[in-house]
């Protein structure tokens, strides 16, 4: 074999799984996106039909449509932030923390992040619970005239945290940041300990606070952490789906839908609108895409793909 | 306050922040283990039990006999491992392959390949359950793990490959060198020299796709139809559908599912945080 052709070679398996399993079935699912799939073309025994944007169409016009945008949007953005915030705190108190403390702290927060999503979602529906959770018991240990004045309300017993869509996505916001943060906090402890300690003795000798510091070293030299971190967070937080799969009980609250599971449900309860179900995965994809398009183009640069 | 008073003090208040996040995070996987262990009476209760004091193995065993849809939970643990292993053992080897080919090599569609995989990756894949479930069932692989694993297969590689490359750049290329110059063959170089060095890279890589397999739920749940072939996430959520209540079952399955992924993660949890964020951390 002539020495050029050596990489080519062994990218072939590689690329025809990328090529086959992921960039056709994109491409596919465009054209999906303008069709009607019925039944019986699912079984092999007609040809699919031309609809152009018929299906767009249908789908925007569909109120469920702008609810599970708005699910998506607002549960990424809230769920990102506060992850990321989250995850930063811990990643700098683990690094402040004695070697034994920080590795139990480590311990603890990896077993939350192990957690299957399908798992996650079980776990929080059972601690949400309305007759026999967690959650609620402690609810109702706060001194009534506290809970009266953060929620309005001192009884908790059998509150159905997971009948109305509000409900549900504060579960699912304190389920995903739950599962997530840990691996933002490890990550900027990881990056933490490649910064000379000599800068923070620095910052001390000169008397800075600890957000100044914080905002002076530590922040612009994890930039790029930071930058991973929160495209990572976004691509993950957009597409919820199992947890809410199961917070849900299935896709059965169609207000509580996020764009993901609204195209699921399009394409596979019955009856079966894959075309329907193409167009909403499409529109997701683009968001994506088009929010993420900038973070990838900084991290190509900053790789220079060495 | 004196500083010697105010450095113990901090130090209590850093320590009583750990205790709290540590507390956070362990408590609900504490609670979904507690749960199964505890009899109904302490289950079905408005009290806060912290402790299984009525300790029962009623719901373990009748998961693992009575199981669920028809099937005892073991058979669905198989198809979960079957799927994960199959995935991880074509995935590596395909990873490591392209991996080397880009950490190794310099040459034309090299910078486009690692663009793709890094575009590739912003895909959300639950967008293509749709293609994909219709070729499947074109394929004649509806029903059957096979039709997952080749899926789980997709989904895993462009990640793996990112990984991997980084782990191959890391070993020393005088070393593949020296082998060379003692007249190794470009085969032999890699088998002797390269993969033993990469090997830990390599776990790591392979554990994270098991990971990825073992949780999927959503292709799993389009592409099974018999429950005999469904993998325990959807065994899982199964359970809330026919026995939406019995929560000593449901914790017994949940933990069943979880603990082999958090041995794996905190096996392989420096490498999989080096991997994620290679390249972002710069020395």
């Amino acid at each position: 074999m002539p020495a050029w052709a050596v990489p080519y070679v062994l990218l072939i398996p590689g690329m025809l799984v990328i090529a086959g399993l992921l960039l056709y079935p994109m491409v596919q699912m465009a054209i999906i996106s303008f069709q009607d799939i019925s039944l019986r073309v699912i079984r092999g025994v007609a040809e699919p039909k031309w609809v152009g944007f018929g299906n767009y169409q249908r789908v925007l016009d569909n109120e469920i449509f702008w609810s599970a945008l708005r699910n998506t949007v607002v549960f990424a953005l809230v769920t990102v932030t506060l992850t990321l915030v989250l995850g930063t705190a811990v990643g700098v108190l683990l690094h402040r923390l004695s070697k034994r403390m920080s590795a139990f702290v480590i311990i603890g927060i990896m077993s939350a992040w192990a957690v299957p999503p399908v798992a996650q979602g079980t776990i929080w529906r059972w601690l949400f619970d309305a007759e026999a959770g967690v959650v609620n018991w402690a609810l109702n240990l706060l001194p009534d005239w506290l809970s009266s004045l953060v929620f309005g309300r001192s009884d908790w017993s059998g509150q159905p945290w997971l009948n109305d869509a509000w409900s549900v996505y504060v579960v699912l916001v304190l389920t995903v940041l739950w599962a997530s943060f840990p691996f933002v906090a490890v990550s900027v402890l990881a990056g933490l300990k490649g910064i000379p300690a000599e800068l923070y003795e620095a910052a001390r000798v000169d008397g800075a606070t600890p957000w100044r510091t914080f905002r002076t070293i530590t922040f612009p030299l994890l930039k790029p952490v930071f930058a991973v971190l929160t495209i990572l967070s976004i691509i993950w937080d957009f597409k919820v789906l199992s947890q809410l799969y199961v917070l849900l009980n299935g896709p059965t609250n169609r207000e509580a839908f996020n764009l993901s599971l609204y195209s699921y449900a399009e394409a596979f309860k019955a009856p079966p609108k894959m075309g329907t179900g193409a167009a909403i995965a499409i529109v997701l994809t683009i968001i994506l895409l088009v929010v993420t398009a900038f973070y990838t183009r900084q991290m190509v640069k900053q790789e220079d793909l060495a | 306050m004196n500083p010697l008073a105010r450095k113990r003090l901090t130090r209590a208040a850093l320590n009583t922040a750990g205790v709290l996040v540590f507390l956070f995070a362990v408590f609900p996987v504490y609670w979904m283990i507690s749960t199964s262990f505890k009899a109904n009476d302490q289950i079905f209760t408005t009290d806060f039990i912290p402790f299984p004091t009525h300790f029962t193995l009623d719901h373990v065993e009748r998961v693992l006999t009575e199981g669920v849809a028809g099937n005892p939970i073991w058979v669905y643990m198989r198809n979960s491992a079957i799927v994960a292993l199959g995935t991880v053992l074509v995935g590596s080897a395909f990873a490591l392959l392209a991996a080397t080919a880009v950490a190794r090599f310099r040459f034309k569609g090299r910078t486009a390949f690692l663009i793709t995989l890094l575009v590739v990756q912003m895909i959300p894949c639950e967008a293509l359950v749709i293609p994909l479930f219709l070729n499947v069932k074109r394929l004649g692989l509806y029903d059957n793990l096979l039709g997952l694993i080749v899926i789980q297969v997709g989904i895993t590689l462009p990640f793996g490959v990112w990984m991997l490359r980084t782990f191959v750049a890391a070993v020393p290329r005088s070393l593949e060198e020296a082998a060379w110059i003692d007249g190794a063959s470009r085969f032999t170089t890699f088998r002797k020299v390269l993969f033993p060095l990469v090997a830990p890279g390599l776990v790591a890589t392979s554990i994270f796709s098991f990971i990825t397999a073992w949780n999927d739920l959503i292709f799993a749940l389009v592409l099974m139809k018999e429950s005999s072939g469904y993998t325990m996430p959807v065994a899982l959520q199964y359970f809330f559908g026919q026995r939406g209540t019995d929560w000593g079952a449901i914790m017994a399955t949940s933990t069943l599912m979880t603990l082999p992924v958090i041995a794996f993660f905190l096996l392989v949890q420096r490498r999989m945080v080096s991997g994620l964020v290679a390249g972002a951390v710069k020395g």
